[in-house]
């Protein structure tokens, strides 16, 4: 009989997961998914262009209730689990009981809302899923519609873009001095605001908000900066971060600290309760990316059948999904006591890169305006590549590395 | 002024070398020329060297001088020639006609230096006029009157032809006489029979198709010809009936017999196999140049050559002699007009009585001196003692070229009164000028010219005088008429004054002398416009042919002489401190001072920076590699310059070319490190045995730049050249600027321009580009090593869309051409390379009919076979 295997949360991390389990040990599992949104998997990075208008929800859902239908697993969409018991290995969600042999915990991570003052008003929403995702939509259905974001991340800077492709007027706040400080230094940034309000996006930088300001309704009507600034808008979105889903694992005993903290099996501290995706906490680490997300759940593919995998957490690269501003980094790129910094600079193009070295071998890079060998780059700094005798090189990258004739100044005669 | 006709094809000369090509010109209508070789002209037949053709891209009004200036401010002509007449009067009423002094060049037509000389000799009453062949070719005229009488070079270019071997001794003629060289391999290939030899220190281009190469040890020369003099007798080859026509035999024979043959540093055989050839031939042309008259005993050197044909008999007849080839246009035209200062005109002699009566009475001159003026080393002493009070330099660059060159440049800057005629301001001469006078340039001027062999051309003017350039007889004659000489310079056109140097010539004729072209006296305007090369005499009694033949000498009693000559070591010593011997000349594609060559980009293209040529042995003593900048040092100066690591040059020597300058490369001024010593006979300067130390020039930095724009760099070594896209530049530093860009933004002097950078500024590394408009402007690269970008690729990028400019790399599907080595046709070196390896041609032929390359001037034969052995040599290691 088929072990009986149930996950909690069916994002893309489950979603990869399954895809593991299905190819590589039909029928051994018994599956059972939660999932708390009314839906399957989706991919959840392509609801930046789904925003903007590039792409529709139906392009980007990557397991479809065909797909379970045709795999056997049982889907309990829409349900919240309320409640796990690891002594008698059984989940409860809002519609009964399910037990398991092997539980996988997958809840995600949940949008960090700032605690302003007005941060519950209506009209002040995070940017995590396909519901907020069509709230701003809606926005743009209204004239003159404005809105302010709050961050200059990553996906504060999707959103802002998204919307502002639907024609909404867009305000960015960040905090920092320069937008993406966790991905970029501050001339790709500034090269990346240029594009930004080229687009017609405000963007604020070193700004701190205060307060959001309600309407007569009740609704969120303005953006209160510290420095006295109103902004007025229709929606705040808040895009300041994300914290690791861990109150299920927690209230049932397992260990947690920002994340539930797995070892490099993705056990719990739970007899056969794991732990996937951006709810876990490995060695220090959470995760906010997908690429380790989904090394995460080709090792657990392989610990849920007691066969031998580690997960190792290696470095990761980033890219903003903002058609036309074309940004890449990877690796630690902080400029710190013996590290050198290689940079490229060419205003005319709008590109910029920069190659942070140590001790012969390239740790980080950050590039702006031509990425097309980021992935290059990011394989130098995986492998540790010494590039000393490449360094003049080197930040043209691999289509001007091969050995062409010396050209040297020797004279000839 | 005659406006020149813009449609047709004229025929003219060209301004190079002493070969005397003759050009047909045609003008292109946008201010250029389109060049062809003269295929009626009697000293090319229509070929031309690699400078000749690129006569087209040296026209440009870029640079030009276009009005009179006087302290850096533009006036007129009235104003500018008044204040040079008061101010040399002024010097001559205060402190005698011996305190003001002319410096001339072989860049002047015959008629040019007709009234120079006149006006100086003839009516301000000094001797002080010298020229530049004074470094050039002055023991050629001192050796040729002790042995002759008279400055005569006995032969024709036919004799080349017709020799049965030719020996090159101090000449570098398939680099610097190009067509020449040509014409003798072409004879040789008619003629395999036909030997040539070269005796130089350098194993040069001109040695690869030679039949024997003697490195000689640098100033050598006397005793190897003495050493064959002593065989001639030794073999009993005297020619016992011409010696009736000679004095001074036994004696030089005695002479030669005493020297130590040992300081040739030449083996025994190869001595001997020289003297069976030269012994064994009677047919022997011996060519010398350069490398014999610029020596402490060049005169010598001279005579060591002439006893041997004296002794034999070889000389006056087809297909043998000595035969001295000059490095000037017109550095014969000179001579016989009296250009320097211990002649007075026509050959006629400054200390005789007779001579200067008869020129005095024809000039209706106040005052002829009685004795030669300053020769030019003396000259500039006499300038920085003070003693000069007004110098008019007119077409050379002696801040540059004369030896002690610093010196030099302080004593001109140190002058009164200076003044400077050229075609432009950008010389290390000119800009020390108070004076500047607009001349007009190659392609505006008319005249004659005589080249090596006595043919008087007629160069034509074929493009319009630009601005207020003009001609330097008329600025001579104006000053002359302004200093109250009146008539005597009443000239209206250079057929006018030619008449009367014609005129002039048969009264030397009648003291006998051999210069008369008293034939041509009466040539109408029109006839003189019209004038075919023309070898001189010119006379009742003779026309053109060769001299001597006859053993009728132009000596006081009519015989040649012989002239006992001993071998004396060069005047500068090799000791511990400086232990190389530093031999100077000429490259390829260049020129002089590269006020003209330098602006054909495909002649920079070939040799673009300045050198020094080291042995491999003492280059990697020193640690001095291949692309290392070297720092050179003499008793007298310094100099930084990119190294040739060349087996061509033997140990202990170094060799520099002379043509860079403060305008292209000021750490390059090699004749800065030249002593001013001379031969004692003619005053000419020993440019090539000077002594220097070489170390590596300890940079901390090193750069290469192009640009659209010439520009000026604050380093201590930079050095610029022309391309087709702009200008291009290495330099290097011993101080690291704070602040690359900013540097880069000076150096360019690009404030609005948008810069594209790379640093790397923990290995120093900086790459700096700046584009306006799409379009790349400049763009500096540096290294804390010697840059690697492909410059050949990067010097075509300025003025382009050039995204990708700083990696310094041309596209993949781009072939980087490489320098460029043949220049006729733009070839470069990866391009025959490539063509020798992947399509197997491996002559020089193949070559030529694949790509062009060396089927024109064929100067660059010898490399593009240099190429092919190289390749060869891989193969056969492989």
């Amino acid at each position: 009989m088929a072990e009986r295997l149930v996950i909690i949360g069916a994002g893309m991390a489950t979603g990869r997961l399954l895809d593991h389990l299905i190819n590589e040990a039909p029928g051994v599992f018994d599956i059972t998914l939660f999932n708390a949104e009314p839906r399957g998997t989706y991919n959840r990075l392509m609801l930046s262009p789904v925003l903007a208008g590039e792409l529709c929800y139906d392009e980007i859902v990557t397991h479809d209730d065909d797909w379970y239908a045709r795999h056997d697993v049982t889907c309990r969409f829409g349900e919240r689990v309320t409640r796990i018991d690891p002594e008698r290995r059984v989940v409860f969600g809002e519609r009964g009981e399910v037990p398991y042999d092997k539980l996988v915990i997958a809840t995600g991570s949940t949008p960090f809302i700032v605690p302003l003052p007005g941060h519950d008003l209506p009209g002040v929403i995070a940017y995590r899923d396909l519901e907020d995702t069509e709230e701003m939509v809606r926005l743009a259905e209204k004239p003159n519609g404005r809105a302010v974001v709050i961050g200059g991340g990553l996906l504060g800077l999707e959103a802002a873009a998204g919307m502002a492709a639907r024609g909404t007027h867009v305000t960015v706040v960040h905090l920092n001095d320069h937008l993406m400080d966790r991905q970029l230094d501050a001339p790709a940034a500034r090269l990346l605001q240029d594009a930004l309000e080229a687009r017609g996006i405000e963007v604020i930088c070193g700004a701190n908000s205060k307060e959001v300001i309600a309407d007569d309704e009740g609704r969120a009507r303005a953006l209160l900066l510290d420095d006295g600034r109103m902004l007025y808008c229709d929606l705040v979105v808040m895009a300041v971060g994300i914290r690791p889903s861990i109150a299920l694992a927690r209230a049932c005993g397992i260990e947690t600290k920002r994340g539930i903290l797995v070892d490099d099996q993705l056990r719990t501290s739970a007899p056969d309760v794991f732990a996937l995706g951006e709810c876990v906490e490995h060695d220090g680490a959470v995760f906010g990316l997908v690429a380790p997300l989904f090394d995460q759940a080709k090792v657990l593919a392989k610990t849920l059948r007691d066969l031998p995998a580690s997960f190792v957490n290696k470095d990761v690269s980033t890219k903003l999904k903002v058609t036309g501003c074309d940004l890449f980094s990877a690796g630690d790129f902080r400029e710190t006591q013996g590290r050198e910094c290689i940079t490229y600079s060419d205003p005319q193009a709008a590109i910029y890169k920069r190659l942070v070295i140590e001790e012969g071998r390239l740790v980080g890079t950050v590039m702006y305006g031509d990425t097309d060998d980021g992935g290059w780059f990011f394989n130098l700094i995986r492998d540790g590549v010494d590039i000393s005798d490449m360094r003049d090189m080197l930040i043209f990258g691999p289509a001007y590395q091969d050995a062409v004739a010396a050209p040297t100044l020797e004279v000839m005669g | 002024m005659k406006a020149p006709n813009s449609t047709c094809a004229i025929r003219s000369t060209c301004p190079y070398c002493g070969v005397g090509c003759g050009v047909v010109l045609g003008p292109d209508g946008q201010g250029g020329l389109d060049v062809r070789g003269d295929k009626s002209h009697p000293a090319n037949f229509g070929r031309l060297c690699s400078k000749g053709t690129a006569l087209g891209e040296t026209v440009s009004l870029d640079g030009r001088l276009l009005a009179p200036r006087v302290h850096g401010e533009d006036t007129d002509w009235d104003s500018a020639l008044g204040l040079v007449a008061r101010k040399f009067s002024e010097a001559i009423a205060e402190h005698g006609p011996d305190s003001v002094a002319f410096y001339v060049s072989g860049q002047l037509l015959t008629e040019d230096y007709y009234v120079a000389n006149k006006l100086m000799k003839g009516f301000i009453g000094s001797a002080n006029i010298d020229t530049n062949s004074r470094l050039c070719m002055a023991s050629t005229v001192a050796g040729h009157k002790r042995a002759f009488g008279t400055d005569t070079v006995p032969g024709t270019y036919e004799d080349l032809d017709e020799a049965d071997l030719i020996v090159l001794t101090g000449s570098n003629l398939a680099w610097c006489h190009p067509v020449l060289y040509q014409r003798i391999l072409a004879n040789r290939k008619k003629r395999p029979e036909q030997k040539l030899v070269v005796i130089d220190p350098r194993r040069t281009a001109s040695c690869d198709l030679a039949d024997l190469h003697l490195p000689v040890k640098p100033g050598a020369d006397v005793a190897l010809f003495n050493g064959l003099l002593a065989e001639i007798e030794k073999r009993g080859l005297i020619d016992r009936e011409f010696a009736e026509h000679v004095t001074g035999l036994d004696e030089a024979i005695e002479a030669a017999k005493a020297d130590d043959l040992s300081v040739t540093g030449l083996s025994d055989d190869l001595l001997a196999e020289f003297y069976a050839l030269w012994c064994g031939t009677e047919k022997v042309v011996t060519i010398f140049s350069q490398g014999v008259n610029q020596s402490s005993s060049g005169t010598d050197k001279v005579n060591a050559i002439t006893n041997c044909h004296l002794a034999t008999g070889r000389i006056g007849r087809a297909g043998l002699g000595p035969f001295s080839v000059t490095g000037q246009p017109n550095a014969m035209g000179g001579r016989e007009v009296g250009g320097l200062a211990n002649m007075l005109a026509c050959h006629l002699d400054i200390e005789n009585g007779d001579h200067r009566k008869a020129v005095g009475d024809f000039w209706s001159a106040p005052v002829i001196p009685e004795q030669a003026g300053l020769k030019a080393v003396d000259m500039f002493r006499a300038v920085g003692e003070g003693k000069i009070k007004a110098l008019w330099i007119l077409h050379t660059n002696p801040a540059v070229s004369m030896p002690d060159a610093d010196k030099v440049r302080e004593a001109i800057a140190g002058c009164d009164f200076v003044v400077v005629s050229d075609i432009t301001e950008a010389t290390d001469t000119a800009r020390l000028a108070h004076v500047l006078l607009p001349a007009t340039g190659w392609g505006e001027k008319s005249g004659t010219v005589t080249n090596s062999d006595r043919i008087i051309s007629r160069q034509r003017a074929v493009l319009p005088a630009p601005g207020e350039a003009r001609p330097d007889w008329w600025q001579l004659a104006e000053v002359g008429r302004l200093m109250g000489y009146g008539g005597a310079f009443d000239y209206a056109s250079p057929a006018e004054i030619f008449r009367e140097y014609a005129a002039l010539s048969g009264i030397a004729g009648g003291f006998g002398k051999d210069f008369d072209i008293s034939g041509l006296k009466d040539l109408s305007d029109a006839e003189y416009d019209a004038l075919e090369p023309t070898r001189w005499p010119v006379s009742e009694g003779k026309q053109g042919g060769r001299f001597f033949a006859d053993g009728k000498f132009f000596t006081p009693d009519g015989k040649g002489r012989m002239w006992p000559v001993s071998w004396k070591p060069p005047a500068s010593k090799t000791e511990l401190r400086y232990p190389f011997r530093l031999n100077t000349g000429r490259v390829r594609d260049q020129w002089h001072t590269m006020t003209r060559t330098a602006r054909a980009p495909r002649l920079n293209a070939h040799l673009g920076e300045p050198f020094i040529e080291i042995h491999p042995d003492d280059a990697s003593a020193r640690g001095i590699g291949p692309t290392s900048l070297v720092e050179v040092t003499s008793p007298n100066g310094k100099a930084i310059l990119r190294a040739m690591i060349t087996d061509r040059i033997a140990p202990g020597e170094i060799f520099a070319p002379m043509h860079w300058t403060g305008e292209n490369a000021p750490a390059a001024r090699i004749d800065a490190l030249v002593a001013p010593v001379t031969d004692p006979v003619s005053g000419q300067p020993e440019s090539k045995a000077a002594v220097a130390q070489i170390k590596p020039f300890e940079a901390a930095w090193y750069g290469f730049a192009m640009s659209q724009t010439p520009v000026k760099a604050d380093a201590e070594y930079w050095a610029q050249a022309k391309t087709y896209a702009g200008y291009r530049m290495e330099l290097a530093g011993r101080e690291t600027p704070e602040d690359w860009v900013e540097a880069a933004r000076q150096l360019f002097d690009l404030a609005d321009a948008v810069v594209q950078t790379m640093l790397d500024p923990a290995k120093g590394t900086a790459r700096i580009a700046f584009h306006k408009d799409g379009a790349l402007q400049a763009a500096l690269f540096v290294s804390c090593q010697p840059v690697a970008v492909m410059r050949d690729y990067l010097t075509h990028l300025p003025g382009q869309e050039a995204p990708m400019v700083l990696s310094g790399k041309s596209p993949a599907d781009q072939p980087d051409p490489g320098p460029v080595l043949c220049s006729c046709f733009n070839v470069g070196v990866n391009t025959i390379l490539s063509a020798i390896e992947t399509r197997g041609l491996m002559t020089v032929e193949a070559i030529g009919e694949a790509l062009q390359a060396g089927t024109n001037c064929g100067s660059c034969r010898p490399e593009i076979k240099a190429l092919i052995e190289r390749i060869k040599g891989r193969a056969a290691a492989e």
